[in-house]
């Protein structure tokens, strides 16, 4: 009952009970943060708007991407993966969510950022139902724990327009 | 003819009770392990609930080694959201995240398509079969989910 074999496994049961625990903990420790986040974004420009060989439309535009997402971060807080989508519907699609523009930020440091660029991804549509179209662009976030649970949010912006015609 | 004697003798005086009782808690053992598993699978509704990350294709979010819990949800896949898939003849799970997202008007159903954030290119490069969706990832919770095909090889060649 006492020799060493029950000993050590006595402990590794108890260490890594321990630790489950302390995981947990620290997971739900991440609700107790109200996070305030901000973003603005400005599309300065509609480089190309085309429809290419497979009878898609294709759009590229540069825009100005600003956020603030400093109140995010927690000390339990990895990375937080944040992407621009631009959502639109069509006659055939309830909803199409393309993506434009991701990053990901490492620490708070990084958290409030400034960026001017194109759509990093291609922003095509399954069709050509681009002319005109309303869309939104929505900044999505996903927060990655050191441990634990993501979780996810986002601001949707609306108001932007695609032009009428190709160019 | 000794040695018949002998081991006669040594097999009665074990001590068939005690030699059952460890068979007995043995396979208690492997069955409370294996109940685990299917309830595990059960509650999670997905194939695997428990995978292993096998490429540094999501890094520095998730490193190989790590393990993510899997749960299938009732919700729509959206964009952002980590899927955990099969491709057709390929056993080894992916694990990326949709950066497209199609919803049908009459269906319901969603072409997605996905890109392992510390790749280069998206998946149509190099995932060119239907895929299936095995289960949504859930490290520790997160949920997306797809009961439907996913791929956009038609649409989206270039």
């Amino acid at each position: 009952m006492h020799s060493f074999g029950y000993r050590a496994n006595a402990l590794l049961t108890f260490a890594v009970t321990i630790l489950a625990l302390m995981c947990a903990m620290a997971s739900l420790s991440d609700n107790l943060n109200t996070p305030s986040p901000t973003a603005q974004v400005q599309v300065l420009n509609i480089n190309w708007f085309q429809k290419s060989t497979h009878g898609n439309d294709e759009v590229s535009m540069t825009m100005n991407i600003s956020a603030n997402l400093q109140s995010l971060f927690t000390w339990n807080t990895k990375q937080v993966f944040v992407f621009l989508a631009a959502e639109y519907e069509t006659p055939k699609n309830s909803l199409n969510q393309v993506s434009l523009w991701d990053g990901i930020i490492p620490s708070k440091e990084h958290a409030k950022f400034w960026i001017h660029t194109t759509n990093k991804y291609r922003f095509t549509d399954q069709g050509s139902n681009l002319r005109g179209k309303e869309y939104n662009l929505t900044l999505h976030w996903h927060v990655m724990p050191k441990t634990g649970k993501m979780f996810a949010d986002k601001i949707v912006m609306t108001g932007f327009h695609l032009p009428a015609e190709y160019r | 003819m000794g040695w018949i004697g002998e081991t006669l003798d040594s097999i009665k005086s074990l001590q068939i009770r005690q030699v059952l009782t460890q068979a007995i808690s043995l396979g208690m053992i492997v069955t409370s392990a294996l109940i685990i598993w299917k309830g595990l699978m059960c509650v999670t509704g997905s194939e695997s609930p428990v995978v292993v990350v096998l490429s540094g294709s999501m890094e520095p979010g998730f490193k190989r080694g790590d393990i993510l819990f899997l749960h299938m949800s009732k919700d729509p896949i959206r964009a952002g959201e980590i899927v955990v898939f099969n491709v057709d003849g390929r056993e080894i799970p992916i694990v990326h995240r949709v950066i497209k997202v199609h919803e049908h008007q009459d269906t319901g159903e969603v072409d997605v398509l996905t890109k392992g954030d510390n790749n280069f290119g998206d998946d149509r490069l190099s995932v060119c079969a239907r895929s299936a969706l095995v289960a949504s990832a859930s490290y520790h919770g997160e949920s997306c989910r797809v009961l439907t095909l996913c791929w956009l090889g038609d649409n989206y060649h270039d």
